[in-house]
């Protein structure tokens, strides 16, 4: 099991080298160029050229590429070319709100897919079952942008019960405040992942449900419940838990849309500030982060399944 | 039971009431706070490193003037108590008023002033000409800073009270040695609020507190100009990408000023009674189409002026700003409404005469070199007059290839003045916004390909006239070179002219005392 960690973390070096040189690379292909953004309607070439020369873009590629694997490599991220902030501190200001709507949305999510799922593949073929299926269709079909804007019409400006905007922290301005902020994100961002979550569950446990140890359970007279509770989704729950890593991904492009349509001045906002700007030092460093995040989440969801299923080993 | 609550504030009560106690910082003090929708995110804090709008309005909360525009757009002494000129009209001498501080409590000197006009000189257009025509700048005493004329020039005040982007702010000394090339890192003002470094999260919040020890003038405030009295004790600047949360933010009470509300907003946000939605700014912003001289076919006078005869302003304002109420046609080159405003040439563009443009190119000799139009598909009102435009001169007889982009790919590549093929472009469409136009010395009307605008026109003639207006005396004088200028910027087709047009602002009915003017202040505005 340690050599098995210490292989996979070591392998996430060459993933992330990679990564940093294709993303370093496509900024610099792509077209835009920051230091004409910053020179504004009134600069002259020369005034553009001044620019480039202080921020180091006219510098060779390779020359620029090595400087900022050097700072990597000692924890430096950058700085951003419009704020002047390091890149650490720029996350350090956004990460809360992006965790914490992570965090609600997969709690959320598997809270109400799971029990969804499980009950749709007992009750498979039911009214119950399509209704369930109908939500995921439907979870899966509706931009998160659109279902945002129908639940800021309908419980913020209808009913006046949620706010429109905003972010509070908890460690700030307490649990309140947060929770009465995050719900409707929440909600928003996690119905595709109830989608998500539900299908595999209603897929996995029918499969588990067929299985000669269920079987064997049901003659040993075991109820429906036990056997649904203790045997079915235990064994159902490997690949739900894999649909859950595979899900980050979808996550990471979801918060980007969430965060907009609630104005949470979260990380996802921040790299599409990036980008619409070309401060190529937060796209690299939020990219990168975006990356080793995802790469240890999926790493945790592979060692859960010691947890989940004995006979795995590693 | 609950008639004095709203339901959203009963449900955030019993949210927060018993799980925020810990959090609580006593007992709540009374402080006025206006709540603000920028127009943009503030990246950055540099006004003279920038020329971004937004930074110039963070530049207008923290710091002072020399001299400031008045709704007239004449300069008025701001930091400035009193100042004379020598009979030959060369030596300036400015003396300071009484009660100038910056925020850390230092007063404002003479050499403050001269590091700070310096630092601007070194990147603001007008600036530039303004140094160009200095034999020296110095700090006679600490209250006390004498310009002197190496020649002529009739634009000292008219710089030094420029409204608009570069403004010459003045900043402490140590701050304003900072290479002009560089950010300051250190946002010591002497203006009405103090920026909350600390709480600056860029991309979303900037907080600024009301400064206690600035001394207003005492004159009544006129657009930048007057007394500059922070009746509130705090602003704070919430940036928000998505216009439709902003207007809804605004609509629910969560926000109280909204200062660019895209236009097809207006109806919605008009048919709430809390909200006033009104144009605050009297110059708007005038639509551009920019040619580039240097590339067929409109390397060619009169393919461009065939080009412009075809671009009826009704058209575009229609199609990218829609209610007739927010957008009339203008076709002096100065904005309709100002001192320069004027219509010589205006029978060639006023028509938009499709027949007549076909006519016209007929003659040139066009031999079909396509058009390639840069579209900037994330900024509405340029992606529609870019669609406008190609539509238009199909019509004339071009053949036309609209390229797709972002503004900030557009940005970059406007500065390129390679062939096509390698890079290049043949127009874009833009919008300055009115103050930036006011007069001939904007960059927009350079004829000189060196040191002018992407495009660069080149015209001789032009270039004489704008160096007249920077020495004419009298006003009739700079009215008359005024429309010299216009003529030739007519004549060569420097740029299609597509229309004036205004962004309306909105706000909650508690807020009051909003100036007019082309930059958005947040003095003088009340919450009640």
């Amino acid at each position: 099991m340690t050599r098995y960690i210490t292989m996979r973390v070591l392998s996430t070096i060459p993933v992330m080298v990679l990564v940093a040189l294709f993303v370093f690379l496509m900024l610099r292909l792509a077209p835009g160029d920051p230091a004409s953004v910053i020179a504004g309607d009134y600069a002259t070439a020369e005034d553009v050229a001044r620019i480039r020369e202080q921020l180091g873009l006219s510098d060779p590629i390779v020359v620029q590429f090595l400087r900022w694997v050097g700072a990597l490599i000692q924890g430096d991220l950058g700085t951003s070319i419009f704020s002047g902030k390091p890149v650490t501190e720029l996350i350090g200001q956004r990460i809360e709100p992006t965790i914490l709507l992570a965090l609600t949305t997969i709690i959320f999510a598997v809270v109400v897919a799971v029990p969804l799922g499980t009950i749709a593949a007992f009750r498979a073929g039911s009214l119950l079952d399509r209704v369930v299926m109908l939500f995921s269709v439907s979870g899966f079909s509706v931009p998160v942008f659109v279902l945002g804007y129908i639940l800021i019409y309908t419980f913020s400006m209808s009913l006046k019960i949620l706010p429109v905007q905003g972010y509070k922290s908890p460690l700030v301005e307490g649990f309140g405040p947060f929770l009465y902020h995050i719900t409707l994100p929440t909600v928003t961002l996690s119905v595709i992942f109830i989608a998500l979550i539900a299908r595999m569950t209603r897929a996995s446990v029918i499969e588990v449900l067929e299985e000669d140890y269920i079987r064997t359970a049901r003659a040993k007279g075991q109820s429906e419940l036990t056997i649904l509770m203790r045997h079915a989704l235990r064994n159902a729950a490997v690949p739900v838990v894999t649909v859950i890593g595979i899900g980050i991904a979808l996550l990471i492009g979801g918060v980007v849309v969430t965060e907009s349509v609630f104005n949470i001045p979260g990380l996802g906002r921040l790299v599409l500030d990036a980008v619409l700007a070309r401060d190529y030092p937060i796209i690299q460093g939020l990219i990168l982060f975006f990356s080793f995040i995802y790469i240890f989440i999926n790493l945790m969801i592979d060692l859960s399944y010691t947890l989940l299923d004995p006979r795995i080993r590693y | 039971m609950f008639g004095w609550m709203t339901r959203r504030s009963l449900l955030a009560t019993l949210l927060a009431g018993p799980l925020a106690l810990g959090a609580l910082p006593g007992v709540a003090q009374a402080e006025t706070t206006l709540r603000v929708i920028p127009h943009a995110d503030l990246k950055n804090l540099d006004p003279i490193w920038t020329t971004a709008y937004i930074t110039r309005n963070h530049g207008y909360m923290i710091y002072d003037t020399l001299f400031a525009m008045n709704e007239n757009f004449e300069p008025q002494p701001q930091m400035v108590d009193t100042w004379e000129t020598s009979e030959d009209g060369l030596t300036w001498t400015f003396v300071l008023r009484d009660g100038l501080t910056f925020h850390d409590g230092a007063p404002v000197t003479a050499t403050d002033v001269v590091a700070s006009l310096e630092r601007w000189g070194k990147r603001d257009g007008m600036g530039q000409q303004l140094f160009a025509n200095t034999a020296s700048l110095e700090a006679q005493d600490d209250k006390t800073v004498v310009l002197t004329l190496a020649n002529d020039y009739g634009l000292v005040l008219e710089s030094i009270g420029k409204i608009s982007s570069n403004v010459p702010f003045i900043m402490p000394a140590r701050v304003a040695a900072t290479d002009p090339f560089e950010q300051i890192t250190d946002f010591t003002g002497s203006g009405p609020f103090v920026f909350q470094a600390d709480e600056w999260v860029p991309g979303s919040t900037v907080v600024y507190t009301k400064f206690d020890d600035y001394v207003p003038r005492e004159e009544p405030v006129s657009a930048a100009s007057g007394g500059k009295v922070a009746k509130v004790d705090k602003v704070v600047w919430t940036y928000f990408p998505d216009q439709t949360t902003a207007m809804n933010a605004l609509m629910a009470g969560e926000v109280d000023f909204f200062e660019q509300p895209a236009n097809d907003l207006a109806p919605l946000l008009e048919a709430n009674p809390d909200i006033t939605v009104e144009v605050n700014d009297p110059l708007g912003n005038i639509g551009f189409a920019r040619f580039n001289h240097l590339l067929p076919p409109f390397d060619n006078a009169d393919v461009r002026r065939a080009a412009i005869m075809a671009m009826k302003q009704e058209d575009y304002m229609a199609a990218a700003v829609g209610d007739p109420k927010f957008w009339k046609t203008c076709y002096s080159v100065f904005p309709c409404g100002t001192p320069l405003d004027n219509d010589v040439g205006s029978e060639v563009i006023a028509k938009g005469d499709i027949d007549a443009a076909k006519a016209a190119l007929a003659e040139t000799g066009y031999d079909g070199t396509p058009v390639v139009i840069m579209q900037p598909t994330d900024i509405p009102i340029l992606s529609a007059f870019s669609l406008v435009t190609a539509e238009k001169l199909r019509n004339v007889g071009f053949e036309v290839d609209v390229q797709a982009m972002d503004w900030s790919t557009l940005t970059s590549r406007r500065a390129s003045r390679d062939p096509v093929a390698d890079g290049g472009w043949n127009m874009f469409h833009t919008w300055w916004i009115g103050a930036d136009v006011i007069d001939p010395m904007a960059i927009a009307f350079s004829g000189n390909p060196d040191a002018g605008w992407f495009g660069w026109a080149e015209d001789a003639a032009l270039e004489e006239a704008r160096a007249a207006f920077a020495v004419a005396g009298s006003e009739d004088e700079k009215k008359q070179v005024a429309q010299t200028v216009q003529d030739r910027l007519w004549s060569i087709g420097a740029s299609g002219q597509l229309g004036q047009f205004f962004n309306p602002v909105a706000y909650r009915s508690n807020v009051k005392g909003l100036i007019k003017s082309p930059v958005q202040f947040f003095w003088n505005i009340s919450i009640e």
